[in-house]
């Protein structure tokens, strides 16, 4: 095949666009990284052993990590059932349902807090009486961790849902159910051993959507009052300069991280051929 | 002695009555098919005796033990889907032998188990593969093998060659008859292909809108359909309009030509009636002596293969006959005047 024959074959719109998109993240990404290393030209690496080095970032990521992964547990006992009920028995609710994750899109976060610190700063009583079942969920701690992963839950409950619906949709949910339900399997069988497997692909999408949402989440988490990662980078991003550029970068490399191991645990074959 | 009974079954979703007064014994080892076309209620009585459909109102019992309102995982009813129900999530292995974990029985039992079923399905040497890497007619051997594996007291098959191509479908069907024959099984089979259900079964049940229409051995189904549904719906088919010349003989007369029929008890003299008449009972006069000879014309010869079908119109009403191909055929030529003939047990009269 001739020079000129093979660039005629040359995709070359294809490959502009695609070089143009990819320039349009990575440029940014270039910057940041760029000047995080230009603090001290002596020493590119200052700012990064500034920010590892204060013990407020271990707290806080750390914190937000239990939390994430407490939302990403909580959401899937939750959202798993309830998706797969609705595939299997309602499906007349789907519409009800799927407005109801839409939800954190129309309400802002700021209002959710709100409310949560208004019925929930108050000390649960029986009613008609001034007998008190509970203190405020906002005046302890465990009560506070509860609100808040109670609230990351919503905030990522159109992520979680979806993701998990969608993984629903390629596997034949009604059928393998009857299929296992005509050998003998229990609901906890079926849920446990055909219907997680076959959306796994669906799960990890869907919890990594969550752990992004939770880690980086400012509004709930200032607003109740606990010292979690998202607040941490505000105040710093306010204070100081190369730091939040190093820990934003490092932010960059654990998602593409998380990414890369979705690709990697699915076989990059995504859902339709099975999860296996 | 009767394995599966049911009796006076119903099933109505909201107005619509799915399955009206349902009733069949079946013995143990048969085979029987429910026949019909689509939303006749063949699948639905199926899945009531899965367990997936609770009964408006009867009874469904094995071995005289009531199973009408037990969940289905406790009624021990094997199954077979239409789209194969594998779970993708495990081998070929690991869906035969999931009953059996599921029932906690030894890790080696299920291994013999799973080797068994894996040799009676001609397939050990996928044993390691997943359902995505097999072809529609192992993934429905497999999925045979599946629902055999836990010694089921019924294997129930819902339509499970419909997704498969001709060629396929010819040779998994005497597959599962001779498996569930060497296995003495019972076995209730749906399917909308009276070939199937002909091939297949001991006993063939016909279905229309819900209501059984007749109960019988594919012999009886196909030559003494009871309904014009029936024999509609089974095999091919002429039916015609006609009146009762003379009940004591049997002589009907459609459009002037006259037919004799030894089915017309019951019937007066002026009675308008319909009859049927199966394509393979005509034939040419020369061939051999008949009872009902009459006058024809001609109107189109197809060949089907093995088969020629010749339409001949006698009178205004068009009758097809089928003739076995030979070489030393004589064949009229469209538009001949000729004559056929059939015998007076050809001739049925039709319910309603």
């Amino acid at each position: 095949m001739s020079f000129i024959s093979r660039l005629r074959r040359f995709p070359f719109w294809a490959w502009f666009w695609f070089i143009l998109g990819a320039l349009y993240f990575v440029l940014p990404l270039y910057a940041t990284l760029s000047f995080s290393l230009s603090w001290d030209p002596e020493y590119p690496l200052k700012a990064y052993e500034r920010a590892f080095g204060d013990s407020r970032f271990w707290n806080s990521f750390l914190y937000s990590n239990m939390l994430a992964l407490s939302t990403i547990v909580a959401s899937i006992v939750l959202v798993v059932p309830t998706a797969y009920w609705i595939r299997l028995r309602l499906p007349e609710a789907r519409r009800v349902v799927e407005f109801l994750t839409l939800m954190p899109f129309v309400v802002p976060a700021i209002i959710l807090v709100f409310g949560m610190i208004r019925i929930y700063s108050t000390p649960f009583t029986l009613p008609f009486t001034d007998i008190v079942l509970m203190q405020p969920l906002t005046q302890f701690k465990a009560g506070t961790n509860i609100l808040i992963v109670a609230g990351y839950m919503v905030l990522s409950m159109p992520y979680m849902y979806r993701s998990v619906d969608t993984g629903m949709r390629t596997v034949d949910i009604r059928t393998l159910t009857e299929a296992a339900q005509s050998l003998g399997a229990s609901w906890f069988t079926i849920i446990t051993k055909i219907i997680l497997p076959n959306i796994r692909a669906a799960l990890l999408s869907g919890a990594l959507l969550t752990f992004a949402i939770v880690v980086g989440e400012v509004v709930l988490a200032s607003f109740l009052g606990v010292s979690a990662f998202g607040p941490y980078l505000f105040l710093l991003g306010q204070h100081r300069a190369y730091e939040p550029a190093a820990l934003s970068f490092v932010s960059f490399l654990l998602t593409w991280l998380a990414m890369g191991l979705i690709q990697l645990v699915t076989g990059g074959q995504g859902q339709t051929a099975g999860a296996h | 002695m009767t394995h599966l009974a049911l009796k006076n079954i119903s099933k109505q979703f909201g107005d619509f009555v799915a399955v009206r007064d349902f009733n069949l014994d079946v013995k143990k080892g048969e085979f029987v098919s429910f026949l019909g076309p689509s939303g006749c209620g063949k699948t639905t009585t199926l899945r009531m005796i899965a367990g997936f459909e609770i009964p408006s109102s009867g009874m469904i019992s094995i071995e005289g033990i009531d199973i009408t309102d037990k969940a289905p995982n406790q009624r021990n009813v094997g199954m077979v889907f239409q789209s194969y129900a594998l779970f993708p999530n495990m081998t070929v292995a690991q869906n035969i032998g999931f009953g059996l974990q599921v029932r906690k029985e030894k890790e080696s039992d299920i291994k013999d188990r799973v080797k068994e079923m894996l040799s009676i399905i001609h397939m050990e040497e996928k044993a390691n593969s997943y359902p995505y890497q097999l072809s529609g007619g192992q993934m429905q051997r497999v999925a045979l093998a599946r629902a055999l594996a836990i010694r089921p007291e019924v294997l129930l098959l819902d339509e499970p060659l419909s997704a498969l191509d001709a060629k396929i479908r010819v040779s998994l069907r005497a597959e599962i008859r001779s498996i569930q024959q060497k296995l003495g099984i019972t076995a209730i089979y749906v399917t909308h292909d009276q070939e199937e259900a002909l091939s297949l079964s001991d006993r063939i049940v016909v279905m229309n809108v819900g209501e059984m229409e007749q109960v019988g051995t594919p012999f009886e189904t196909y030559n003494f359909p009871k309904t014009r549904f029936v024999a509609n719906f089974v095999g091919s088919l002429n039916t015609a309009d006609a009146e009762v010349l003379d009940p004591a003989s049997g002589l009907l007369s459609v459009d002037g030509a006259r037919f004799s029929s030894s089915d017309i008890k019951g019937h007066k003299k002026g009675d308008k009636v319909k009859i049927a008449i199966r394509p393979e009972r005509f034939s040419f006069l020369s061939e051999e002596k008949k009872e009902n000879i009459v006058d024809c014309t001609i109107e189109n010869i197809t060949f089907l293969g093995s088969v020629v079908r010749i339409r001949v119109k006698i009178g205004n009403t068009k009758f097809d006959m089928d003739t076995f191909n030979r070489p030393s055929l004589e064949l009229p030529k469209v538009g001949e005047k000729s004559q056929i003939a059939c015998s007076r047990k050809a001739v049925l009269v039709l319910d309603e």
